[in-house]
């Protein structure tokens, strides 16, 4: 009884969670204007998503600045990121809790302030705001986040491995691409990951550090389009897509990792 | 470079520019006039402005209510989850966490839409339902990955003892699982409060919070009074921050 009540909870609060969801997916076989207004079963949202969005209404566009962006960003924070955990580590005392203090601002930062603290630089140093900027922007607020990935990696190693790597005669670079590098390599491509999936996610820093250029990603694009009153209806398989590769990913990771807990105990 | 501690130099001048400066220009651009002369009338302004001191109060009680709201309902559902009697599958638990990594817009947009199709006025009510729906998971996560790290002998040992499931629950598991409620406060409490956008789609621009007001101050180049707006914000940021840590410490 106690069980089936619990279970009940779960269920009623997941499909609470995902109605929008499921809502918006079923919409997006049907060819109304009007989210909501079911004209019969049609895949003609997806063909214009695929073959037509780019011409008329710069919905390409966006998703292409958005993964420029993102991989941008997610690159160069995990080199910034790395780098930067390789020297926290060896620090102590004060300069250390120092720098771990300001690596956590963006982290705890709202959004909003991150973004006009960053349009407020932009302005002040007389940058012109547009790509740069938000690459910028988004290298900011993803890198803190590769620290925190690479850093449990880095302890977990061998703390002399670079000077041993040395002693043994291997150059500097050496050292550092054959011996210490992968053994980061876990860590910073969780890092990567998780840079990329928040750049992509983001609004509020692109939003206020974009300028006025007309420089679009799939959020302010969304943002702009929804303030015109009424969403484009390529934007539901859209969402529909996105949501299905997130929940695919997920639930093969799951998968495995349960695979792999029963096999470790078997 | 012998030592590996010069590393730190790009990341200390890149913290410096793009973080402890900004910071520093919300300051100073907070407390100057147009014109770049010092002045306190940015804040005074605000604080005789009725209109901005009542959706500063309201931004406050929506993200208190969505964060109260979100431990009623997120709590329960975290306990099953992490819970001895529930088949512990990974899957469940991920499908709960699974919003959180679909873009907030599209799914505020999708809520709004939902809404909308079955005849409900946006308004307050919608705003906090969709608030809530938004930031759940968030509350969820840090509480569901505490109780199921938690060891379950301090709940046994209670129970041998002769506490009642109700004495276990309110006396041994909710003070251990305290930080992690604060985590999920703090996960919650701080977008929420500091919320824009998401605001405007679920009321349909009938309610503004004060991430509206940031974002339209600055977005018509009143930089002065837009970054005060965001000092105010900050300090709200960074005492949320202090209470929680004190509450975390406390345990």
């Amino acid at each position: 009884m106690k069980k089936l009540l619990c279970k009940t909870y779960l269920a009623i609060l997941l499909l609470l969670l995902y109605a929008p969801i499921i809502f918006i997916g079923v919409f997006s076989f049907t060819e109304s204007k009007v989210l909501g207004n079911w004209t019969g079963f049609s895949t003609e949202l997806y063909e214009n998503l695929f073959f037509e969005a780019g011409s008329g209404n710069g919905l390409l566009r966006a998703i292409e600045n958005t993964f420029i962006i993102a991989l941008a960003a997610a690159f160069a924070s995990t080199i910034l990121g790395t780098v930067a955990a390789m020297g926290l580590k060896n620090l102590k005392g004060y300069k250390r809790r120092a720098m771990q203090f300001m690596n956590n601002i963006p982290m705890i930062n709202p959004d909003i302030i991150t973004g006009v603290s960053l349009f407020l630089l932009f302005l002040f140093l007389h940058v012109t705001q547009g790509y740069v900027s938000v690459i910028l922007a988004h290298i900011t607020f993803c890198t803190p986040y590769v620290v925190l990935s690479v850093m449990p990696q880095l302890i977990q190693m061998e703390p002399n491995t670079y000077e041993v790597a040395l002693d043994l005669g291997a150059r500097p670079s050496q050292a550092l691409w054959k011996v210490v590098i992968p053994q980061l390599k876990g860590g910073m491509i969780s890092g990567f990951i998780l840079a990329f999936t928040m750049s992509l996610d983001d609004f509020a820093v692109t939003f206020f550090t974009r300028g006025t250029i007309g420089l679009e990603t799939l959020s302010t694009y969304i943002y702009a389009d929804a303030r015109k009153g009424g969403l484009t209806p390529e934007l539901r398989p859209l969402m529909t897509l996105i949501f299905l590769v997130v929940l695919i990913l997920l639930l093969v990771r799951n998968i495995r990792i349960n695979r792999n807990t029963t096999k470790a105990k078997a | 470079m012998t030592k590996k501690a010069s590393w730190n130099l790009p990341y200390f001048i890149f913290l410096m520019i793009f973080v402890a400066l900004p910071l520093v220009l919300i300051l100073i651009y907070a407390l100057q006039d147009g014109q770049g002369h010092f002045t306190l009338s940015t804040i005074t302004r605000f604080f005789s402005d009725g209109d901005s001191l009542a959706t500063f109060a309201l931004s406050l009680e929506i993200a208190i209510e969505t964060t109260i709201l979100c431990i009623l309902i997120g709590y329960p559902a975290a306990w099953i989850l992490a819970g001895r009697s529930f088949n512990k599958s990974a899957v469940t638990a991920a499908l709960f966490i699974l919003p959180m990594w679909v873009n907030a817009l599209m799914r505020t947009l999708a809520t709004a839409e939902l809404f909308n199709m079955l005849g409900i006025g946006l308004g307050k009510g919608t705003l906090l339902c969709g608030m809530v729906y938004d930031y759940l998971p968030f509350m969820i996560y840090p509480i569901y990955v505490s109780l199921s790290k938690m060891d379950k002998s301090y709940a046994d040992v209670a129970e041998d003892l002769g506490a009642t499931p109700f004495q276990v629950f309110f006396k041994v598991t909710l003070p251990l699982s305290k930080p992690a409620i604060w985590s999920g406060i703090l996960m919650v409490f701080m977008p929420t409060v500091s919320t824009f956008a998401i605001s405007e789609f679920l009321t349909n621009n009938k309610i503004k919070l004060f991430g509206t007001i940031i974002q339209e101050n600055i977005n018509s180049s009143m930089w002065n009074y837009g970054a005060a707006l965001s000092l105010l914000m900050l300090v709200i940021i960074c005492l949320t921050k202090v209470l929680s840590e004190d509450e975390k410490v406390a345990v």
